[in-house]
């Protein structure tokens, strides 16, 4: 992170608990992010992003960071002839490309169940919609679901636990949200709720946006939009460095 | 040393990948096959996305069969005449390769029948090729004639449309080296690779080439089917990577030097026994792969991922 970044957290802190200190006309919940934009550059290998706030106490903070939708296929294999083939398929829409969750103590010990599933908290609550359910029965779309889950684990896009929310005192409260180098691009919701009594009492959102930059994002763009173009350009690169490999070679 | 990829959307070891571009450009220019049958699964292996694994892979190829072409040039191994007629039929291959890649895709069977087709050809080719070459050291080392007999080809004889290939010292049917061109390009789309394992062998038995001849056309056929595979990729898919394709061409083309050297220091038979056992090794592990429960049954795919293109704050 950059040094700057860090004299903001400690300016906006500081401010931020004393309008708190005000008295009873503060909000209950403020955060922020350090950092609003995740450039993602060639050299990029995954980040840190620190979420900072402030509460009016007491109560519990959850943060949970969503990465954009997308529609997944979420595939069976079943051994047919002793092959494995996949046999059934169903798809999800909506589905978050990333999803991670921190808290200051586990979410169970202060959240209800309602509370849990209403706010999308934890992978057991986390609402994953089957297109065209009518097709298959409760079990079916359950053990898909878990496939999904499971798979998203295993790409480290998915975690029940991304950070830790420490409080610094009882109003204070910062976080280390960490993304891994195969973090989706576009724009993430990072939600912070704060939790009295079992239930949401405040809540807040921010965006985070994350994106290529510099030449990989261009060369990314440029392949996307002109494929033809860009498919001529590598056949040149390619013919190019394959012939100068070989004059350099004779001569070597 | 770190690289992002930009279009298989990860982040690599640059130096493993100029490794693998190494290892498979020396077998590439030792064998004259373009080795994406084991650069595509090395990919894979390593997490690169299987489309972007394939047409990357592509394109790399190119790269590779121009440097090995031009060894193989430079020595005068190259039949152009011949070359230029296997191509016609390989592109109408590559064309009725990719309808059938389309059709595959939307019954949603892809993956296993390029599973099962790297299984059924490799371990086809393999096997012949083993069995030719160890009887030919078998007969090399009772002492007999070395020179191998060409298989009975009279049913060649019988097809129309001759012509003579003075620089192979073949006069055969122009249909034969055509239908092999074909074949190869159709493996070309489906299967992602350049299709050297299958038109080295062809080229050696059915068409009766002289093995010199043999490498240096296989990979001059290759450029421009790999090329058309590049282009249809990028425009279709857009799963070309240029960075990941720089690093893998960067160490394929040193290492396709290196392997066109050394072709030399094998005899014939030797150098397709390794290659064979090679391509026999890496079917037996995809045959492997299908037999063998996977760790989950359950796998994902993601869909419109390109639908973040542009986005900025």
């Amino acid at each position: 992170m950059r040094p700057g970044a860090w004299l903001r957290i400690v300016l906006l802190a500081g401010m931020l608990s004393a309008g708190a200190g005000r008295g009873a006309g503060a909000q209950a919940l403020v955060a922020d992010l350090s950092e609003h934009l995740i450039a993602i550059s060639t050299a990029f290998t995954g980040t840190e992003v620190v979420l900072f706030g402030s509460i009016e106490p007491p109560g519990d903070v959850v943060v949970v960071v969503r990465g954009p939708p997308d529609a997944v296929v979420v595939r069976r294999k079943a051994p047919t002839a002793g092959i494995w083939i996949n046999e059934a398929s169903m798809t999800f829409a909506d589905v978050p490309s990333f999803y991670g969750v921190a808290s200051n103590r586990p979410v169970r010990e202060f959240a209800s169940e309602a509370a849990l599933e209403r706010h999308n908290i934890g992978l057991d609550s986390l609402r994953l919609d089957a297109v065209a359910p009518e097709q298959y029965n409760p079990e079916q779309i359950a053990a898909f679901r878990a496939g999904l889950i499971r798979n998203m684990q295993e790409q480290g896009v998915y975690g029940a636990d991304i950070g830790r929310v420490a409080f610094l005192g009882d109003r204070l409260f910062r976080t280390t949200l960490s993304f891994p180098a195969n973090v989706p691009t576009g724009q993430f919701i990072v939600s912070v709720l704060l939790f009295r009594n079992g239930e949401v009492v405040a809540a807040q959102t921010t965006p985070l946006f994350v994106s290529k930059i510099g030449l990989g994002a261009e060369v990314f763009t440029f392949a996307v939009r002109h494929g033809a173009a860009y498919g001529a350009i590598a056949i040149v690169l390619a013919v190019a460095s394959g012939w100068l490999a070989s004059v350099i070679f004779r001569r070597g | 040393m770190q690289v992002y990829l930009p279009i298989a959307e990860m982040t690599v070891n640059a130096l493993l990948i100029l490794g693998m571009g190494g290892l498979v450009g020396f077998l590439s220019g030792m064998f004259g096959v373009g080795g994406g049958f084991l650069m595509t699964p090395l990919l894979i292996f390593i997490g690169v996305p299987p489309a972007v694994a394939v047409g990357t892979q592509a394109n790399q190829l190119v790269a590779a069969s121009v440097s090995g072409v031009m060894a193989h040039w430079r020595r005068g191994n190259v039949d152009v005449k011949l070359g230029s007629v296997m191509l016609a039929g390989s592109i109408v291959g590559t064309v009725i390769g990719i309808w059938l890649f389309n059709l595959l895709q939307r019954l949603g069977q892809i993956d296993l029948v390029i599973q099962l087709s790297y299984v059924i050809f490799l371990g086809l080719i393999s096997s012949l090729m083993l069995t030719e070459s160890v009887r030919a050291m078998v007969r090399r080392r009772r002492g007999r004639s070395a020179r191998e007999k060409g298989p009975q080809r009279a049913w060649q004889q019988a097809l129309p449309f001759k012509m003579r290939f003075e620089k192979s010292r073949l006069y055969i049917s122009v249909l034969v080296p055509a239908a092999i061109g074909a074949l190869g390009g159709l493996l070309v789309a489906i299967m992602g690779i350049g299709g050297g394992f299958f038109l080295v062998p062809a080229m050696i038995y059915l068409l009766g080439m002289p093995v010199s001849m043999v490498a240096g056309t296989s990979l001059y056929q290759i450029i421009f089917t790999t090329a058309v595979a590049t282009l249809l990729h990028a425009y279709q898919n857009q799963t070309v990577d240029v960075f990941l394709a720089i690093l893998l061409l960067a160490g394929g083309v040193i290492g396709a030097q290196f392997g066109t050297r050394s072709a030399g220091v094998l005899r014939g038979e030797q150098a397709r026994a390794l290659l064979a056992v090679l391509v026999l090794g890496v079917c037996l592990k995809m045959a492997v792969d299908l037999l063998t429960p996977p760790a989950d049954v359950y796998s994902i795919e993601m869909l419109a991922r390109n639908a973040a293109v542009g986005e900025s704050p």
